[in-house]
């Protein structure tokens, strides 16, 4: 990544975050929450590049969200730096866990365990009363370094906060993927044993990628509890997953800040929807997902990058 | 002694239930590869097609035993427009395409037809609990056992008997067993794949619905239940091997016992020990307890 798109990045998140003021306060909300998911699917590109899809992915978000609100309820743990920090630990090491388990699976396998990974979560969040059982726990509102800001200004905080995070997530994101570690994904994809006979232990990538991707994870839980200020086990449901995936599909996995696009999209959709047809809202969103599928199968993220690919193209022509 | 007789029984009965709806998603994903999230779907319109049509027959104060019929009727037919429809008119544009992606494509029909029937039949429950309660009860060493649950086992257990003669036995079933091993020497040998397609989309589709409809008198049928019922099928199909239909009845079996024991030794973990003995056998048998050895391919 050159430094003139890093600046580019940066002008184009400082603008934003110096429009907020002038922003409706609902709309602020919607575009944290949306950074939120974002992060998420960040960490869900890094493993779908490798082929793998992980239907489980909210079990490393609820892991994020609940050490947010439980830090805050059982250690007094109110600053929201130190709150995120500690959900992104908290997540890798979960991940890092079952990562020795998970990381061993392919394809539908790897994806209907995680799946299952991520329900032992719900199940237990569900039937425990310490842990707020169906009704979950509220969050309180946090502090930056010591500063208090309540009303509007908790949310340009949490606003600034979460482009911030977007930010580290999208530079880091992106150096990744470029790396050695990160440009082997495609050819795990392809070919495990081909790659394993270039002498890289495949499981132990897959158990990094994972741990890399539920560390995002986290921090898009933490995000979304610190912005939504509660936390409830449907988020460790398979169908936060399946939210996390759709919002995959509809960006792709070609680039990060598509990532963030398609997670804004994906917010947008679903306001609109549940707006206009209250009951019909995950009919909207399956036929979102369909033609997607059906007509854009690389997501729309790859629209982008095939009309710079053609203007290239016509450049050198 | 008394709580391991309601296990048991609380077991098998459970484990009827799963078999009914697994052994629909195990077939579609044996033969098509497909592993059909809108399986919740068929559940959920079979049971609300067996509740409507229950409420419309006993209505009427029609004898009781048609009462039976009506439910399978319903389901197989709603099974049947459905599964056609589906494979029609989506399922078809993607065969032959990555595994994950048509799971993807499922998950979507999923999602609409979750919204389908509640613009169908809206969102108030509806009970129809009059086959389960008319099917009158007994006890066996002071516990109740309901006539209608242990009809839920023998069902299954013809079932199970059925499908496998049915695979073993007949042409239809041999031609899907090549399908099944490798489709395309079977499609080079003349096999009609595209109509085995159909015929096992169909069905499966129907087994979901029978599964829902035969739910629907036990429960107050309302939106979301299918959610629930297609990461439990996943579950005892993943822990049986995914396509193989002995490994749907053991992984059936398994999964109803040790929610039963889960309910009666220790409810809070009833949800966690299903998922938790699915992870075991899966640390130990990753490609479930029936699956047949894959070959490497360099």
């Amino acid at each position: 990544m050159t430094g003139s798109r890093i600046l580019l990045g940066a002008a184009i998140l400082g603008g934003l975050g110096a429009a907020a003021p002038f922003t409706p306060l609902w709309l602020i909300s919607l575009v944290t929450l949306a950074m939120s998911t974002g992060l998420v699917v960040c960490g869900l590109i890094i493993l779908w590049r490798a082929g793998l899809v992980p239907f489980g992915q909210a079990l490393f978000f609820a892991t994020g969200a609940y050490t947010v609100a439980l830090s805050g309820r059982w250690f007094g743990v109110n600053d929201a730096f130190l709150l995120i920090g500690l959900a992104v630990i908290m997540a890798a090491l979960v991940a890092l866990l079952v990562g020795f388990l998970l990381a061993q699976y392919r394809e539908i396998f790897f994806a209907m365990l995680s799946l299952a990974l991520s329900m032992i979560l719900y199940g237990v969040l569900v039937k425990s009363e310490t842990l707020g059982s169906t009704d979950g726990i509220n969050v309180a509102q946090a502090s930056f370094f010591g500063m208090k800001p309540r009303g509007p200004g908790y949310t340009f905080a949490l606003f600034w906060l979460a482009l911030g995070m977007v930010f580290s997530a999208w530079v880091g994101v992106s150096a990744y993927l470029g790396s050695v570690a990160g440009q082997l994904a495609g050819a795990i994809r392809d070919n495990e044993i081909r790659v394993e006979y270039l002498g890289i232990s495949v499981t132990r990538l897959v158990h990094l990628k994972l741990t890399i991707s539920a560390a995002l994870a986290g921090a898009g839980g933490a995000l979304a509890a610190l912005s939504i200020s509660h936390v409830d086990p449907q988020m460790a449901y398979w169908t936060t997953s399946g939210g996390f995936v759709f919002v995959t599909i509809l960006a792709g996995a070609a680039s990060v800040p598509a990532a963030f696009l398609g997670a804004l999209l994906f917010e947008v959709v679903r306001t609109i929807a549940v707006a206009l047809l209250p009951g019909g809202w995950q009919l909207i969103l399956g036929s979102v997902l369909l033609l997607t599928i059906l007509f854009v199968p690389e997501g729309l993220g790859s629209l982008m990058i095939r009309k710079r690919a053609n203007a290239a193209g016509k450049g050198t022509a | 002694m008394i709580t391991v007789i309601a296990i048991v029984t609380d077991g098998l009965v459970y484990a009827a239930w799963l078999f009914v709806v697994a052994i629909g998603l195990t077939l579609i994903f044996g033969v098509m590869k497909i592993l059909n999230v809108a399986h919740g779907a068929f559940y959920a319109f079979g049971a609300y097609a067996a509740a409507t049509a229950i409420g419309l027959y006993f209505d009427r104060g029609w004898p009781v035993v048609g009462g039976y019929l009506v439910v399978a009727i319903a389901a197989i037919a709603i099974g049947l427009v459905m599964g056609y429809i589906l494979e029609r008119v989506f399922l078809r544009r993607v065969y032959g395409k990555d595994e994950v992606v048509v799971v993807l494509i499922t998950y979507a029909l999923f999602l609409i037809l979750e919204d389908v029937l509640i613009l169908i039949w809206g969102t108030d429950g509806r009970s129809a609990y009059q086959p389960y309660t008319e099917a009158g009860s007994f006890t066996v060493g002071g516990l109740p056992l309901s006539v209608y649950d242990i009809g839920l086992v023998g069902f299954a257990g013809l079932l199970a008997i059925a499908s496998t003669l049915a695979i073993k036995r007949t042409t239809f079933g041999r031609l899907l067993t090549a399908v099944i091993y490798d489709r395309e020497t079977a499609a080079a040998f003349g096999v009609n794949v595209s109509r085995v397609y159909t015929v096992t989309f169909l069905v499966g589709a129907v087994l979901g619905a029978l599964g829902g409809a035969l739910t629907a008198p036990k429960i107050s049928v309302t939106p979301g239940l299918g959610v629930e019922v297609i990461v439990l099928a996943f579950a005892v199909v993943a822990i049986g091997g995914m396509g193989s239909m002995e490994g749907a009845l053991v992984g059936a079996l398994i999964v109803g016992l040790f929610r039963a024991g889960a309910v009666h030794l220790v409810p809070q973990l009833e949800l966690f020990s299903i998922y938790a003995v699915m992870a075991l056998v899966l640390v130990f048998r990753p490609q479930g307890l029936f699956s047949r050895a894959q070959p490497r391919k360099i």
